[in-house]
């Protein structure tokens, strides 16, 4: 074996860095998934009692899918095994507090976890002008900058608050884009959603900060079932940005989460993720089961919804952040780096629904496997026969570290209008031996001439991300590639 | 005076196929060797065993780099001790901005001659300074590495990492290959500015013409993997008048 090849081996079977756990008092449910267990979450969450309906409705739904195995979605390429949907908990809120009114109620423990994640939120409220919701496990902790937000009437508070202080805003929109019909998912999300974001910009406001939230599973055996809903009224601006890490756990974690959002008439939206949840040992035991429902509509003329994601934990990703093209001249872009190695498994893309004229959409996909990992591009493109003139362009890049990954692409067209213009592109590539005795030629080592290679290979999208998440995942994608124990 | 690069013997295969069979040459510093020699005579690969590419199984004989076992040392080791490989085809990095390439080539060859690294600034101005000295277009530090260069802005952005690098040895493959005339008389150019006392240079060529502009101390014969004649520059002065059948002819002689 040369040296390339045993790096790459280190690489790809190197320990999760964010991996441990806080002990703080919890208050778990039992496992186990019926209507008592429904009404059990719900009466925790003292939801009102549309809320307890709607989830009713979603379970029932959801019910009848998971009692005909027909009806679990199998399509994906991934392999894994049965989850057993008895055997999970699906409420469990850190302490037995539900909320906290300032940082000094707060479990200090918990406030040390997330600087070891690096977000002191004392230093952040000053410093990074980043308004947090940090979500552990279930329950929103914290939330800072509220006041400043609310000067502007903008409304970013956590999921629970949203439905006891703004629940017309919630009913009118929860469940628009996707419905708890859309898939199991999203119908077993829609049932027992324990907590998320909520994210309202008023007409005409620019949001002057970047809002973000830290999600973090952290009870062994709970599924994370979070909801965000972020509404972009006429003319308004807003960026997000959902960074997630996980401890360590050697049982299989489900998620499930369901993401919505809605674009008025010349609203703009712009979404960034880091994910970075357990991804399981090299063996391929334990790690995060992602399966995640994002969605958005341009709904208003003129109107942009942007994701941008950098994928580099879970044991399995199944994700794809779309856009409706639904306003005439409305934009959807998705811009996608997914990272994998050990015995990890992403099936990941998007889908681009073209309704309205004029409309265009971009996507661009990196993904990058080591190990026995296995990375695949799936998306759709559809152009409906009233979308004249719709324009899209894609391009889907794979890298393979060493030869015992795959890489897989996907696409998917569907064009209903003869002026539709369409460009697909698609390369696979192994990091070059070339490549690499250039870089060591010039007396670069081989771990920072890999480093060099795979971030010239996302550069593109990286750049797309916001200056501080950028830097943050250029690091990410560093210590990922590194081998070494933190 | 100890050699910079001191060969001897030295012999190495492909896949069983013997391509250098018994090389001898001796560079102290200062001094410009050219070898030249026809198509599939081994020139290029003995600039790769140098430079350290593991296609090539050595078969016998030694190479000394200022007294050390270079064979025995790394591909990033020998060039942060020191030698350079300009390449007959440098390689496109896509995404990898010129800057931070030659940030982090330069610092770990700074590193590990014990100088602090160089911040963003210094760099540049570094950069600055020798892209003025070699004539590269100062363009091109914006760029990826390599990517959408022309063919003499690559073979000049090699000249150019040369300069930033400074070893104590710099072998050029075939750097006039594909070159017009101005991008010929540029690039030689670049590298007279380069040659100094301490520094060897080992220059790969099949035509003569490079040596019209880079003169040479010496000229060796390269045929069938082994020198088949060495002498100074008037050499390659007559192989242009003779060709190379000349040399054959004058071996079996």
């Amino acid at each position: 074996m040369n040296t390339d090849t045993q790096y790459l081996h280190q690489v790809a079977e190197s320990d999760y860095e964010h991996g441990w756990s806080t002990d703080i008092a919890s208050d778990t449910i039992p496992k186990g998934l019926n209507e008592e267990v429904i009404r059990l979450i719900s009466a925790k969450k003292q939801d009102p009692d549309w809320m307890l309906e709607s989830r009713l409705r979603a379970f029932r739904h959801w019910e009848t899918l998971a009692s005909d195995t027909d009806k679990y979605p199998r399509w994906a390429h991934l392999d894994h095994p049965e989850i057993n949907f008895q055997d999970i908990s699906y409420y469990s809120a850190p302490g037995s507090k539900p909320r906290y009114e300032s940082l000094d109620e707060v479990d200090p423990e918990l406030l040390q976890t997330f600087e070891a994640l690096g977000i002191p939120l004392e230093e952040q409220k000053v410093l990074a002008g980043v308004a947090v919701d940090a979500v552990v496990d279930s329950v929103s902790v914290t939330t800072t900058f509220k006041e400043e937000l609310a000067k502007l009437g903008i409304i970013f508070c956590s999921f629970t608050e949203a439905i006891e202080n703004h629940g017309d805003l919630v009913r009118k929109y929860m469940g628009s884009v996707v419905p708890h019909t859309d898939n199991f998912y999203a119908a077993l999300n829609a049932a027992v959603f324990s907590d998320g974001s909520f994210c309202y910009i008023p007409p005409g406001v620019r949001c002057p900060m970047e809002l973000s939230t830290y999600f973090r599973i952290n009870q062994a055996g709970t599924g994370q079932f979070e909801r965000t809903l972020i509404v972009a009224e006429e003319g308004s601006y807003v960026s997000y940005l959902e960074g997630c890490t996980a401890p360590r756990r050697d049982e299989n974690q489900l998620h499930a989460a369901v993401v919505e959002i809605i674009a008025h008439k010349d609203a703009e939206v712009k979404y960034s993720t880091i994910q970075n949840w357990y991804p399981g040992n090299a063996e391929g035991k334990g790690g995060v089961f992602n399966f995640v429902t994002k969605r958005g509509i341009c709904e208003g003329t003129g109107s942009k919804i942007s994701w941008t994601q950098l994928e580099t934990g879970s044991a399995i990703t199944w994700k794809y952040p779309s856009v409706i093209l639904k306003g005439d001249h409305s934009i959807g872009e998705f811009y996608s780096v997914a990272f994998t190695k050990g015995r990890q498994q992403a099936d990941t893309g998007t889908k681009m629904l073209h309704l309205g004229r004029n409309t265009s959409s971009t996507i661009i996909s990196k993904g990058i496997s080591a190990g026995q990992s296995n990375n695949s591009y799936r998306g759709l493109v559809r152009i409906n026969k009233r979308a004249e003139n719709a324009r899209n362009f894609a391009q889907c890049d794979s890298m393979l570290l060493g030869d015992r990954c795959g890489a897989h692409t996907f696409p998917y067209l569907e064009i209903h209008n003869p002026t539709a213009q369409v460009e697909h592109e698609a390369t696979t590539s192994k990091v070059g031996e070339d490549q690499m005795f250039y870089c060591q030629q010039r007396g670069i080592s081989e771990q920072d001439a890999i480093k060099l290679l795979v971030s010239g290979f996302c550069q593109e999208i990286l750049t797309k991300l916001p200056m501080e998440f950028a830097v943050e995942a250029r690091k990410l994608l560093a210590i990922e590639l590194e081998g070494s124990v933190g | 005076m100890t050699p910079i690069l001191e060969i001897r013997g030295l012999q190495a295969s492909v896949e069983d196929m013997p391509i250098l069979k018994g090389v001898d040459l001796s560079v102290n510093p200062g001094e410009v060797h050219a070898i030249m020699g026809p198509n599939g005579s081994g020139k290029s690969t003995l600039a790769s065993i140098l430079a350290g590419r593991e296609d090539y199984e050595i078969d016998g004989g030694t190479v000394h780099y200022r007294g050390d076992d270079l064979l025995e040392m790394d591909v990033d080791e020998r060039a942060r001790e020191g030698v350079f490989l300009a390449f007959q085809y440098p390689v496109e990095l896509p995404g990898v901005s010129m800057m931070n390439f030659l940030k982090q080539a330069v610092n770990s060859v700074r590193e590990h001659r014990g100088q602090e690294p160089l911040g963003a600034a210094a760099l540049l101005r570094l950069a600055k300074e020798k892209a003025a000295l070699i004539e590269l277009n100062p363009r091109l530090k914006q760029r990826s590495v390599n990517q959408g260069f022309s063919g003499g802005e690559k073979k000049r952005n090699e000249i150019f990492q040369l300069a930033m690098l400074e070893p104590a040895m710099a072998i050029l493959d075939e750097t006039d290959s594909g070159l017009d005339i101005d991008a010929l008389r540029s690039v030689a150019h670049g590298v007279n500015q380069l040659r100094n006392p301490d520094r060897g240079f080992l220059i790969i060529t099949h035509y003569q013409r490079l040596l019209n502009y880079i003169v040479p101390d010496f000229v060796h014969v390269m045929v069938d993997g082994q020198i088949v004649q060495s002498a100074g520059k008037e050499l390659a002065l007559e192989l242009e008048k003779r060709g190379y059948d000349w040399v054959y002819d004058h071996i079996s002689a």
